[in-house]
């Protein structure tokens, strides 16, 4: 048995088991939070049309793979498999461009490759840093950023790197 | 108009490719394929992503994310000193990385924004060392379960989609460290430079 195999059902008993004891109509919160994840997916399905279909003409121009490869001595060194260099580059601009990406690269190697897993956790350990910075400092009518930029950036790739660390460590490719 | 020029740029990029390469045909057919597969990867991913909404709103309803936005009042008191001063700042602050947590991306953001307008008041337009914090805290990915990345890894037809947790908390955790630990020295470097 795989040990991540009983997050998900015990999550769902004891989120369930808390709500009754705070006495929550746990089954209509369940729909209505459903209802509006309906909404969030109809919301992204236009970028995902718009960018999967960008992202699958890029892949078969043999233009990815140029771009891979040019990035790839670098990559190699820090151990970062130089086929998510699209999403990396992604990444920090638009979040529905990272997913279109990974779900391409996924596609391709297979969810459960080295590749496929890296993508995974690099989607999940990093935010769309520019936006972000630029919804929070623009409403709050901040025009100087300082240094926020440069350690968003960081972390980023920090995470980038980790992402690829953790995968070895965890699955061993 | 960043994503318009990469669009742009990806379709002109693989307009010169596709010619250069003789993978035209391979192309054109990639641009009908990929416009469906966005159809597709919605559609398979769509009842994991419902589900997940459902359990999280019970998740904040019932308290839960309250329960740990109190828990983190301590770390973020030490983190943020000025601007923990004022209890209401601390409150939203809190609740905002709570809401991150959770991975509630639709309460998180305006929790942060209020936040980031209260730290803002009386700096004129200049980002604080805090402030400068707390953004670049919510441009890490602090999610204990990243449940859109598990429902991508679904659809593309994997059977545990949350065995990645481990290898993601790993990496949040040392992105979220980088990013701290620069805005501190850049902070520091700044002030030595004036």
């Amino acid at each position: 048995m795989n040990l991540s195999s009983l997050v998900v059902p015990l999550l769902m008993a004891f989120v369930a088991l808390f709500g009754m004891g705070k006495r929550v109509d746990v089954y209509s919160t369940l729909t209505h939070g459903a209802e509006e994840g309906i909404g969030v997916l109809l919301r992204i399905i236009p970028a995902l049309v718009g960018l999967l279909t960008a992202v699958s003409m890029f892949r078969a121009s043999g233009a990815m793979e140029w771009l891979s490869g040019f990035c790839a001595p670098l990559l190699e060194l820090l151990g970062i498999p130089p086929e998510t260099t699209p999403l990396m580059l992604i990444r920090p601009v638009s979040g529905s461009g990272a997913m279109a990406v990974a779900s391409d690269l996924m596609a391709t190697y297979g969810p459960d490759s080295y590749e496929g897993r890296v993508a995974a956790v690099m989607l999940g350990s990093t935010e769309t840093t520019f936006y972000t910075i630029a919804v929070y400092f623009g409403s709050a009518g901040i025009h100087r950023t300082r240094h926020t930029v440069p350690a968003a950036l960081a972390a980023d790739l920090m995470g980038f790197f980790a992402s690829a660390l953790a995968v070895r460590l965890f699955f061993g490719a | 108009m960043a994503m318009a020029w990469i669009w742009t740029g990806m379709v002109v990029l693989s307009l010169i490719f596709g010619v250069l390469s003789g993978n035209l045909n391979a192309v054109a057919s990639a641009a009908m394929a990929g416009a469906q597969s966005a159809i597709d990867l919605s559609v398979s991913m769509a009842g994991m992503l419902c589900l997940w909404s459902g359990i999280m709103e019970v998740m904040n309803v019932c308290g839960l994310s309250h329960g740990l936005a109190r828990a983190f009042r301590p770390l973020l008191r030490r983190l943020l000193p000025n601007a923990s001063r004022d209890e209401e700042t601390l409150a939203v602050v809190s609740a905002n990385v709570s809401a991150n947590l959770l991975g509630l991306g639709n309460a998180a953001t305006p929790l942060g924004i209020r936040a980031a307008r209260r730290m803002a008041r009386g700096c004129e337009g200049v980002a604080s060392d805090e402030l400068c914090l707390l953004v670049v805290l919510n441009t890490a990915s602090i999610q204990l379960l990243p449940t859109t990345i598990a429902s991508v890894r679904a659809a593309a037809g994997c059977q545990t989609p949350f065995d990645i947790l481990p290898a993601v908390w790993f990496a949040s955790v040392l992105s979220v460290a980088a990013g701290l630990l620069t805005a501190r020295l850049l902070s520091h470097w700044g002030r030595g430079r004036l």
